[in-house]
């Protein structure tokens, strides 16, 4: 178990409950209003973060190739499900993070050798259903190697609940949050300083000029998958103690981080994670506010009025489309 | 997307008369009534993935969410039959036209996107359709669909597997017939130089938005009409047939197939309708062995299998 | 989505040891029985249908191992349906056409088993279903029957255990899958009927990564005094860890879609002190040793983490159950004439179940009491009879 503190005192409810936070922020004075306000942007940050991550592959890729990779989500689930393996043999924390993000951007790297780059000549549709496949054989493996429980992954610095003005944080959400933001960091220089990283960038602008100038664009594209791979598994293996990992956990957050990237518009990784934590944000104000059972659906009537509105998104290149 | 070839005049209607032949022929070697399920599925689904090939193949235009018009045409009528007690042959005109109606309303908002914003918006309508379909227990009886009664004109019940086949393979022949009309009038010229540019396609005084809406209609009223009858052949309705995975299905089965191509059409649909019956035998492996043949499919044959055959034979695509 | 069998040599290995016996026992090739199955092994109900396909697969092999039924071995046909109900439809009519299977065994969801029986009717074939919906045997249908304890009697136990405890203002928050909406349903008949006001109604879906946002809501209604979540599978553990992250110190019920121990693998200390019913099979140490439960549920729980290594679960039970049902009720006609075979089953008395005492008659094709339910307690990442 996470935590071993199993109490037995038989005060609250009918027996003990799981560790609290300190009790004396939770009084339901001052503005429940606020807490539960508050609330709903700790939900909405939380799971923004992983489909920020998300959405940041897809655009990744994208820009290096053009291809949507309705692979992505199969990434972020192979990250959640081999840490949670390795943890389960008894590896430790890190070492599991560690070796879990790497295996998968080494899968990410076979999928672009044998899947992605044969095909580099065909239509746009033909490599959208060469992602789906690969998806299928990802989550077919996972399936008959890995079974099909749930796995659960012991949070990083404990399960304790923060509490904050009224609202309760959880550890795993500030890591999931600050992990993000360190990555995103770490890209926006990836990409400015380093050839690897410019490569890419100029691969996304005109692929012929990149070929022409000695950019070796057939790395660009498997390094893209490296990179949007170990992004996605990075993203599976922060939500997985929260959410639990399972061999089909890819297909939401695959289609959720297409979607947070549509809003942010495809190709620009600021709008990955403005589009991720946005996503996030509206399906827990929709939970909380409205109706629970429409959430998924407010989220994708709002990227339909951003389509129809700036298709481009919102911090997409403004041209008025285009594959 | 490349446009697809010119066809030869289709004066010559013998492959369509050969494969209704075919289909007239099959039932003496059908062994038993699971036989005529199988054969009813790969005829839906050939008749849907023609549906959709218009859309994809002709007009360039993807659809990621094309199950939607399936799925609310099968509940359109199941809930007007099951409900209100309307007698199935104007619930299933009703469905169809009010599915048309929404198509086209929703066409003309969202067919000036193009490419992925496309697909973007087509995918998340499909999934909103969905998640109503899934949500609205009281009309649609919820996550576990609703029955559907027996299909019937004036007294006449339409119902078991041999009937139904009788009346999905000519649907089938219909579909080929129709699509095949309709790609070599103007109408379909025009079609197929909006799918090689648009900007083009204009100045020849081709209306582009008027007709990716037309051919918008076109598809889903077919792909609705389907899905009624389907419902009532199944006898009941679920959430599924509108969902993701299913859109999904469908433009696999197009671009397996090749697009542009009816035949094309309805040889992806039979590969990937009988796959999943094949591969029942490997245990576990399925999941792994259809998305095998999905990447080694798109692979080797990027066009799809009917244009890379009939271009190794010398002959053109229909 | 397919055919499914086993995995792994040491299936293989028993497989041979009974053909091998059989081939012994048999001086000719004698036709196999053939029971036909349908079962959600992937999808969001693959946490019933993997232990289910593991159950019938245990006992036909142990049979076999004995002698067979009748002299004659039995062969089960088993298909995938994706937890899609269109899928269970299709492969219905695969086993009753293609495969000619003597009896249907299966239909892991409500959903699943109400679009096959249409054909099992059809085909007058007796189709005994593992899943929980209360319209599964209500109103009774001729050829089809039900092991599995229904969501209408799991709202009623737990209303009857807070209603004693004076808990009578709820706040319900179901899951959007078939189970959980039927759940809901049934559960807001249950608290008319029992006196207990639902303040809130909210709902999840089942992938959800996150519930804080309903629970906040819930959180802010005023006089709630317990929550009861009705799911199965993995979402009822998010819920539960998020209830504990919350803060939230109201006691929470949970219903049967809980009943395996990968719900407390998954929620790990949130799990602690949530009450859920369950067949007695959770807990046979703590049964009455004069209990005729007992003895029956020691035997399988031993069998099945023996075979499988896998986490007990009620499904499987209900597997077990309906295929000793369905084989005592075989043994009783002499044949598996189908419509012989559906008249003993429904004459069913005094079965000892995993799911409890079964007595079925033309009226009722459960034949399981409400007491059948026991309310069970999680402590210290156990099971407690909580009674």
């Amino acid at each position: 178990m996470a935590n071993g503190g199993w109490r037995t005192d038989l005060s609250s409810g009918f027996g003990a409950r799981a560790p609290k936070p300190d009790s004396a922020f939770f009084r339901r004075d001052g503005n429940p209003a606020v807490s539960q306000f508050l609330q709903l942007i700790f939900a909405g940050v939380t799971v923004g973060a992983t489909y920020a991550l998300s959405a940041l592959g897809f655009s990744i890729i994208y820009n290096a190739s053009g291809v949507i990779n309705f692979a992505q989500g199969e990434f972020i689930m192979l990250g959640g499900m081999i840490a949670a393996s390795l943890a389960a043999t008894g590896a430790p924390l890190p070492l599991a993070v560690v070796g879990a993000v790497a295996a998968t951007a080494l899968i990410g790297f076979i999928v672009a050798k044998l899947a992605i780059a044969p095909a580099r000549e065909a239509d746009a549709t033909a490599l959208v259903i060469i992602t789906i496949g690969v998806s299928m054989v990802l989550r077919g493996g996972v399936e008959t190697t890995l079974g099909k429980g749930g796995r659960a992954l012991p949070p990083f610095s404990g399960d304790k609940p923060i509490a904050f003005a009224g609202a309760a944080v959880l550890p795993q959400s500030l890591w999931a949050l600050a992990t993000t933001l360190v990555v995103v960091a770490a890209l926006a220089l990836f990409f400015a300083r380093t050839r690897l990283g410019k490569g890419i960038l100029a691969t996304a602008h005109n692929r012929l000029a990149a070929e022409l100038v000695g950019i070796d664009t057939r790395r660009v594209l498997s390094m893209s998958f490296v990179l949007s791979a170990g992004l996605g598994a990075l993203g599976g293996v922060l939500i997985a103690p929260i959410a639990n990992a399972s061999y089909d956990a890819g297909v939401m957050l695959g289609l959720k981080g297409f979607v947070a990237a549509a809003i942010g518009g495809l190709g620009s990784g600021v709008g990955a994670v403005v589009g991720g934590l946005a996503l996030g944000l509206m399906e827990s104000m929709t939970a909380g506010y409205f109706s629970s059972a429409y959430k998924d659906a407010v989220a994708i009537v709002v990227v339909l009025v951003i389509l129809l509105v700036r298709p481009s998104g919102l911090f997409g290149a403004a041209r008025g489309g285009g594959t | 997307m490349r446009a697809p070839p010119l066809p030869r005049a289709l004066s010559s209607r013998a492959p369509t008369l050969l494969f209704a032949a075919a289909l007239v022929a099959l039932p003496l070697v059908l062994p038993n009534a699971y036989y005529f399920d199988v054969a009813i599925r790969i005829a839906v689904n050939a008749t849907l993935a023609i549906a959709l090939n218009l859309l994809i193949g002709y007009a360039g235009q993807i659809s990621l969410g094309h199950a939607a018009f399936f799925g609310l045409g099968a509940y359109g009528s199941a809930i007007l039959v099951g409900a209100f007690g309307w007698p199935p042959l104007a619930a299933l005109l009703a469905s169809a036209a009010a599915v048309g109606a929404l198509a086209y309303l929703v066409g003309r908002a969202i067919l000036r996107l193009e490419g992925h914003y496309l697909a973007m918006a087509t995918l998340g309508l499909g999934v909103v359709a969905s998640i109503a379909l899934s949500n609205e227990v009281a009309l649609t009886g919820g996550p576990d669909g609703m029955a559907v009664p027996d299909f019937s004109v004036f007294g006449w019940r339409l119902a078991g597997e041999r009937s139904w086949y009788w009346a999905f393979a000519a649907l089938l022949v219909a579909a080929i017939l129709i699509a095949g009309n309709l790609v070599d009038s103007p109408a379909g010229r025009a079609l197929r130089a909006l799918h090689g540019s648009q900007t083009a396609a204009r100045t020849l005084g081709v209306d582009a938005a008027s007709f990716k809406t037309r051919v918008f209609v076109l598809s889903a009223v077919a792909a609705a009409f389907v899905g009624s009858l389907y419902g009532h052949y199944e006898g009941f309705v679920t959430p599924g047939l509108a969902a993701f995975p299913k859109s999904v299905q469908l433009v696999t089965m197009v671009v397996v197939g090749g697009m542009a191509s009816i035949w094309g059409s309805v040889l992806g649909a039979a590969l990937l309708s009988l796959a999943p019956e094949l591969l029942a035998r490997f245990e576990g492996y399925e999941t792994i062995g259809y998305g095998a043949i999905l990447v080694a499919t798109m692979i080797f044959l990027p066009r799809g299998i009917a244009p890379s055959l009939a271009a190794r034979f010398g002959r053109k695509a229909a | 989505m397919g055919r499914l069998s086993r995995a792994g040599s040491a299936w293989r290995a028993s497989l041979a040891a009974a053909a091998l016996i059989l081939a012994g026992c048999a001086a000719h090739a004698a036709e196999p029985i053939k029971i036909g199955s349908v079962l959600s092994a992937t999808g969001p109900a693959a946490y019933l249908g993997d232990p289910e396909l593991k159950t019938l697969q245990i006992y036909v092999d142990r049979i076999n191992a004995e002698g067979g039924l009748l002299g004659r071995p039995i062969k089960l046909v088993a298909y995938d349906d994706g937890s899609e109900a269109a899928q269970a439809n299709g492969f219905a009519k695969r086993l009753i056409e293609d495969d000619r299977v003597d009896a249907l065994i299966g239909g892991s969801t409500t959903g699943s088993t109400m679009a096959m029986y249409p054909l099992a009717e059809r085909a007058e074939i007796p189709f005994v279903s593992l899943a929980a919906g209360v319209v599964i045997s209500e109103p009774v249908k001729k050829w089809l029957f039900k092991v599995a304890h229904s969501d209408r009697m799991a709202a009623e136990r737990v209303f009857a255990d807070a209603t004693k405890r004076g808990l009578t203002k709820i706040a319900l928050l179901s899951e959007t899958s078939g189970f959980g909406q039927s759940g809901r349903k049934e559960t807001l008949v249950a608290a008319a009927k029992a006196g207990v006001a639902i303040l809130a109604d909210e709902t999840y879906g089942p992938k959800d990564a996150d519930v804080t946002a309903q629970l906040a809501k819930i959180r802010g209604v005023d006089g709630v005094q317990a929550i009861f979540v009705f799911g199965m599978g993995e979402g009822p553990a998010v819920v539960a860890k998020d209830i504990a992250q919350l803060g939230i110190t109201l006691p929470v019920y949970q219903s049967h879609g809980v009943a395996s121990a990968e719900f407390i693998r998954l929620a790990g200390a949130a799990a602690e002190g949530e009450r859920f019913p369950a067949a007695a099979i959770l807990i046979p140490e703590q049964l009455d040793p004069a209990d005729p439960q007992r003895a029956v549920l020691s035997d399988y729980v031993a069998l099945f983490v023996a075979k499988t290594g896998g986490d007990v679960s009620t499904f499987g039970g209900h597997a077990r159950d309906a295929f000793f049902i369905w084989k005592a009720a075989v043994e009783r006609a002499g044949s598996v004439d189908k419509a012989k075979v559906r008249d003993e089953i429904e004459k069913t008395t005094g079965f000892v179940g995993t799911g409890g005492l079964v007595s079925m008659s033309p009226q009722d094709h459960l034949g399981l009491s409400a007491s059948a339910f026991r309310m069970i307690e999680i402590r210290d990442g156990k099971w407690r009879l909580a009674d």
